[in-house]
């Protein structure tokens, strides 16, 4: 049996505006209309920054902990991998008969899904020191503690925030989900009405528009914390 | 826990459906899954009958580099459910609007991967191939696919895994897959809803491993794993 798509439509039918009524692509109706988004674009930009804060924030105590035993690298992927293989709409509803609805089921599973890539991303870019360096800054008198935040760190920076770069473009799309769990978001709008062009393609095109800024907001990061390296991310 | 308990009951039993008049669950669920899969293999086979051979010819001539890489960054930020949408929106309903809708979410992995896949075949050996007198044609296929496959492999499993997270989502669009359940849990009922979670769970996770085990039967002997494992990058599924 097929779901009905009998939805709430968020457009009035009977509007006089015939471009509404024929189902084109109203300029004049979303700007009548910017209001309805302005929430869900809040509850996405929170729901997508705060899983990718707090999932560095693991995966980075994760990757230091490995750094120095690297038996735990393998364990780690194997299990923040199978998580990252679960789909997100399957795992919003997994949670809710142990965290309930709303913002806290879909940030864990968002935070979930941020993790492999950026534990990858931190073990690599630690891994990718070179030797010779370590060794000079070990004989000039550095403890390890200083090898790590002062030679290990900054030159894994690069592959660190390619990572963080993954992981926002990522969960900001996977957070297109989010209101399966009772988290609001953009996808709620768009689930609204789905056959209703103006709104399909304004708020899936603001999802694209926030991947996007973020992605360029930690590109420009990456510029300014690594004055040396004006490379492009790889 | 009696919820999951319910949810298993939902998966093993026929029972009632919420509105009355039709049975849900159980038996009833396998039509489901079979569409879901057959959702799925129709999108990626497309997909890889479209991408391989475009990768393969990119990645021969050595040209493309940026479409090929920034194809999959692109495809990561656009959210499968804008695009289904957009899809319903300006197409309409139906299996074939769906599955063009899939193929598109599952091209970006396997471009990159076979691209990159063939970029880093060993030039020693594509010398070497040249050398004996091997057309281009015979190059592609007898030294650089094998030579990609592991990572074309990688590109199939990771594309597999988000067709199947994704086309859960399929129901709004028409086509009924194990996502009905979700989609349509007034009909289904909160138990049914969480049943086919578990399922689509199951299923994402069990095509993982399968093609995980394919990624490594398809490794030609001398190739390490690892580097595999490295260089493939995965998207995240829906």
């Amino acid at each position: 049996m097929i779901a009905l798509l009998a939805q709430v439509e968020i457009r009035d039918r009977a509007a006089e505006d015939g471009c509404v009524a024929g189902n084109g692509f109203c300029p004049g109706w979303i700007a009548d209309n910017l209001d309805r988004y302005l929430e869900p674009f809040w509850q996405h930009v929170y729901l997508s920054i705060v899983a990718v804060v707090v999932g560095f924030a693991i995966a980075f105590a994760l990757a230091l902990l490995a750094h120095e035993r690297r038996w735990l690298v393998g364990p780690i992927i194997g299990i923040t991998g199978v998580l990252y293989t679960l789909p997100s709409i399957a795992v919003f509803f997994l949670l809710q008969p142990i965290t309930g609805r709303g913002a806290l089921t879909a940030l864990i599973a968002l935070t979930a899904y941020t993790l492999l890539i950026l534990f990858r991303n931190i073990v690599t870019g630690l891994e990718n020191v070179p030797s010779e360096t370590k060794d000079a800054a070990r004989g000039i008198g550095y403890t390890d503690r200083q090898v790590l935040w002062k030679v290990e760190l900054p030159l894994a920076m690069p592959e660190i925030i390619a990572g963080l770069r993954i992981a926002a473009t990522t969960t900001v799309g996977l957070a297109t989900l989010a209101f399966f769990a009772g988290a609001g978001g953009l996808g709620g709008e768009i689930f609204a009405d789905i056959t209703f062009k103006s709104n399909v393609v304004f708020a899936g095109g603001l999802c694209l528009a926030l991947a996007i800024l973020l992605d360029v907001m930690l590109l420009a990061a990456q510029r300014l914390l690594l004055p040396w390296r004006r490379a492009v991310a790889t | 826990m009696s919820e999951f308990a319910g949810a298993i009951d939902f998966i093993l039993h026929e029972r009632e459906s919420q509105t009355g008049g039709t049975q849900v669950g159980g038996q009833q669920l396998l039509p489901l899954l079979w569409d879901h899969l057959q959702l799925t293999g129709v999108s990626v086979a497309v997909a890889v009958a479209i991408a391989v051979p475009l990768a393969l010819w990119l990645g021969h001539v050595g040209r493309g580099e940026l479409l090929a890489t920034s194809v999959a960054n692109v495809g990561r930020a656009v959210p499968s459910l804008a695009l289904i949408a957009f899809f319903v929106a300006y197409l309409g309903v139906g299996f074939t609007n769906v599955t063009l809708a899939l193929v598109l979410l599952a091209i970006p992995p396997i471009l990159t991967n076979t691209y990159v896949g063939v970029r880093q075949a060993d030039r020693d050996a594509v010398d070497a191939a040249r050398g004996m007198g091997m057309t281009g044609a015979q190059i592609v296929r007898r030294v650089e696919l094998p030579l990609a496959l592991p990572l074309v492999m990688g590109g199939i499993r990771t594309s597999v895994v988000n067709v199947i997270a994704t086309a859960t989502i399929a129901p709004l669009a028409g086509v009924a897959t194990l996502g009905d359940p979700i989609i349509a849990a007034g009909v289904y009922g909160t138990e049914g809803r969480l049943g086919a979670a578990i399922l689509v769970a199951l299923l994402a996770v069990a095509a993982e491993a399968l093609f995980a085990l394919l990624q490594r039967e398809v490794t030609p002997r001398g190739l390490s794993s690892t580097r595999t494992a490295k260089t493939s990058r995965r998207l995240k599924p829906a």
